[in-house]
């Protein structure tokens, strides 16, 4: 665990509460689980395993946490004109709820710290879709000091949305490709992050110089 | 300055450096921050909060999420490479960035712009400002619990966005305003069908009134609440509707009217009471206003002529030393671009002055003192913030 | 503009005068008369609005150059006042007291450029960047694609052309130059 003078409400210390009981609180211990992630086999049957993807393909939620300039073709999809609902897909506001974060446009350092920890709290199995040309390689931001240029160094990515910006029709195909490829069981983002995890920590901390967080927090 | 000094008579007291003495292991503060990945915040930025009970303390804002350094990439593309990136700037409403560069482009080169580019101008400036407000109200309505107002205004917007795509071949960044004029004039029958979009929004303004304006717990929760007081709003750099809405007929486009304005008729919107109610309806207002703007321009439009001026070649285009700040009216307040050349064939540099700078962050953290946490939201929606403009 | 200008060089010795525009002018002056200036413009002139506080690096003299932009609304005109600053080290007084929203501003400045404002409030604090270790990126003299090619992986193809080379041999440019 590597930490950089860590913020004064992460370190450990004694508070009395307000009805005058004394009691430590340690927040890296107390918000934090030091576990690792762990690859989650596949069930026991082929078919089963199949009826698992089956039913993942058809609840498609997004967790509601808009990166860039994407964020603002997401919200046609929620009304009645483009309507992602009838396919399955809707948007969550927390992580816990989640299973796909589309990465929506350009990820400055600082956000991308934000959508580390925001992935690691999202539940197995989870899924990543990048957005936009900038995640691809850069697009406009090719030459940008504080935009990364390939989401895939630093998270899992399942399917990306070429244009900038994307249509609502593309983002549509593009979501009934990840459904496709997740129904064929190609989407394995989640044990692909925990079996390369010291591989993705070393990139996420090649660009994240101030790492004031545990290694993997959900 | 006493003015200036929020009311914490109740609240923790001021070290002798003047910042607060808040000790995080009394149990009697919490820190909570809202954002960034948090649904009612305004695009990605957060706010750091420090709550006794449920009312805010001490709130700090904290942008950059979107930072690119626009600035610095604009120091090393040609004049005509910078067209493509500055409506990034700011999504909802792009075409204001565009229009800010060229004009001051055009006016350090010498250009003259056609008339009809001028016209073609204002009309896109005006359909950006109804879709950027009706992208606020949405948010408005949904940070106060009234979901279908965000779908109604989505709609609406969708409906604006089509006749974008007609005009200039995309949805959401458009790149039509060059330096010289527009790339296009209007196609065939855009009149009619604009006029057609028009009606379609005038009727989801009046049913969003019924609906968000004349609800009782949207009442109940912004009337008198949130008040910029108007000796705020110097000091902070207010502008636009947040400054209209405490009475202060702050508009650039009647103020130094640029491109049409002045051969438009139109009185700037102002409200009195300057709470979340009043900008709000401000806003509402606004949008009926650039409904009307848009069929006056129809109407008084010249068809024919050039809408493109005879410019350089692109390529080896060298502008001559000098500098100026070209500002205009969008839909959040005042929106400027500081140009500096160098007589090269790059920008020394430009500076991007976005209203939200000033809202975002010395007034927010000023206003959210002593608001509840639940209010937190829509007192951030209420000042119609962009955090892109704030950071670039 | 120029009876403003006028009007303010019997009070205070002032540099260079630059009319752009009939609304807008731009005065040069040294940094020890600005917060008096500014104090004057915005008491006795109706200057109350700022409306940007920037900085542009003249790496070659080795200077900063800081814009203050005032606006006058009645008048409905724009005053920059244009003051040097020398580049290393850079420090310059601070105006939140004068308005608060400069403290943002000042705060924006010691980040992206390197120029301390003393007693600024929440100067040291993050703005935009987080744990940034380079020089300031707005400096000249910061190159930002050395810096993104040495940070980030690029994805293999992508071809970058100098446009003016590369149009020279495309039968579209217009005058064949």
């Amino acid at each position: 665990m590597t930490q950089i003078d860590m913020k004064p409400e992460l370190q450990p210390r004694r508070v009395t509460g307000p009805d005058g009981i004394e009691f430590d609180v340690e927040p890296l211990r107390d918000y934090y689980c030091p576990e690792l992630p762990k690859v989650e086999p596949p069930a026991y049957l082929r078919i089963v395993e199949d009826l698992f993807n089956w039913a993942r393909a058809e609840s498609l939620w997004i967790l509601g946490f808009g990166t860039g300039c994407g964020a603002i073709e997401m919200r046609p999809l929620m009304t009645p004109r483009f309507d992602a609902y009838r396919y399955g897909i809707q948007w969550r506001a927390t992580p816990r709820q989640a299973n796909l974060f589309v990465i929506s446009g350009y990820l400055s350092v600082k956000t991308l710290k934000r959508v580390i920890r925001s992935y690691e709290q999202m539940q197995n199995p989870k899924y990543v879709v990048g957005l936009g040309s900038c995640t691809i390689n850069g697009g406009m931001y090719w030459d940008s000091y504080n935009t990364i240029k390939r989401l895939d160094d630093y998270l899992p990515v399942d399917v990306y949305i070429a244009g900038c910006m994307p249509r609502p029709e593309s983002l549509l195909a593009g979501f009934e490709e990840l459904k496709r490829l997740i129904r064929q069981g190609k989407c394995e983002g989640g044990n692909l992050y925990a079996e390369n995890f010291d591989w993705y920590k070393a990139n996420q901390k090649r660009v994240i110089h101030d790492w004031d967080m545990p290694d993997y927090n959900w | 300055m006493a003015l200036l000094t929020p009311d914490r008579s109740q609240y923790p007291a001021l070290k002798p450096d003047g910042t607060l003495d808040i000790d995080l292991s009394s149990g009697k503060y919490l820190k909570l921050w809202q954002g960034p990945q948090h649904p009612g915040i305004t695009g990605n930025m957060s706010v750091e909060l420090t709550v006794c009970g449920d009312e805010v303390v001490e709130g700090k804002t904290h942008v950059g999420y979107l930072h690119r350094g626009f600035e610095k990439l604009m120091e090393r593309r040609t004049f005509i490479q910078c067209f493509p990136i500055v409506c990034r700037i700011c999504v909802p409403e792009p075409d204001f960035n565009e229009y800010c560069f060229a004009a001051a482009i055009e006016e350090l080169a010498g250009l003259e712009v056609p008339e009809r580019a001028h016209w073609i101008r204002t009309l896109i400036l005006e359909m950006g400002r109804i879709n950027s407000y009706l992208m606020y109200l949405g948010g408005q309505a949904g940070s106060l619990g009234l979901g279908v107002i965000g779908q109604w205004a989505t709609y609406a917007r969708d409906v604006m966005l089509d006749r974008f795509e007609e005009l200039t071949g995309g949805r959401i960044y458009h790149m039509f305003i060059l330096p010289g004029g527009v790339r296009d004039g209007l196609p065939e029958g855009f009149a009619s069908r604009m006029e057609a979009t028009l009606r379609e929004l005038e009727t989801v303004m009046a049913d969003i009134y019924d609906t968000m304006f004349c609800n009782a717990v949207f009442k109940r929760r912004t009337v008198g609440n949130g008040v910029i007081d108007r000796a705020w709003i110097d000091p902070y750099g207010v502008t636009g509707p947040n400054a209209r809405a405490a009475g202060v007929a702050k508009d650039l486009r009647k103020d130094k009217p640029y491109l049409v304005y002045p051969q438009l008729d139109f009185e700037p919107i102002i409200g009195t009471d300057s709470d979340m109610y009043t900008r709000a309806d401000v806003r509402r207002r606004d949008v009926l206003l650039s409904i009307d703007l848009i069929r006056q321009l129809f109407a008084k439009m010249p068809t024919q002529g050039a809408v493109m001026a005879e410019i350089p070649n692109v390529l080896h285009w060298t502008i001559p030393p000098g500098e100026t700040y070209i500002c205009g009216e969008c839909s959040r307040g005042e929106y400027g671009y500081y140009l500096v050349t160098d007589g090269s064939g790059y920008p020394r540099r430009v500076n991007v002055r976005g209203p939200s700078y000033t809202h975002a962050m010395a007034l927010l953290e000023r206003m959210i003192v002593n608001a509840n946490i639940a209010d937190v939201a829509a007192l951030m929606v209420s000042l119609h913030t962009y955090p892109p403009e704030i950071e670039r | 503009m120029r009876d403003l200008y006028d009007r303010l060089s019997a009070l205070f010795p002032l540099g260079t005068f630059t009319e752009q525009r009939p609304d807008l002018a731009f005065i040069s002056l040294e940094p020890a008369q600005l917060r008096s200036v500014l104090l004057h413009l915005r008491d006795r002139e109706g200057f109350t609005h700022l409306v940007l506080l920037t900085a542009v690096d003249w790496l070659e003299d080795g200077q900063f150059q800081l814009t203050y932009l005032l606006a006058n609304r009645a008048r409905a005109c724009d005053l920059g006042l244009r003051v040097r600053i020398d580049r290393d080290p850079a420090s310059m007084d601070s105006i939140h007291d004068l308005w608060p929203t400069a403290a943002t501003y000042q705060r924006e400045l010691r980040e992206m450029f390197g120029i301390d404002f003393p007693d600024s409030p929440r100067l040291q604090d993050d703005f935009i960047l987080e744990g940034w270790q380079e020089i300031p990126p707005y400096r000249r003299d910061f190159d930002t694609l050395r810096y993104a090619r040495e940070t980030f992986n690029e994805r293999p193809g992508r071809v970058s052309l100098d446009p003016a080379t590369h149009m020279r041999d495309q039968p579209l440019t217009p005058s064949g130059r």
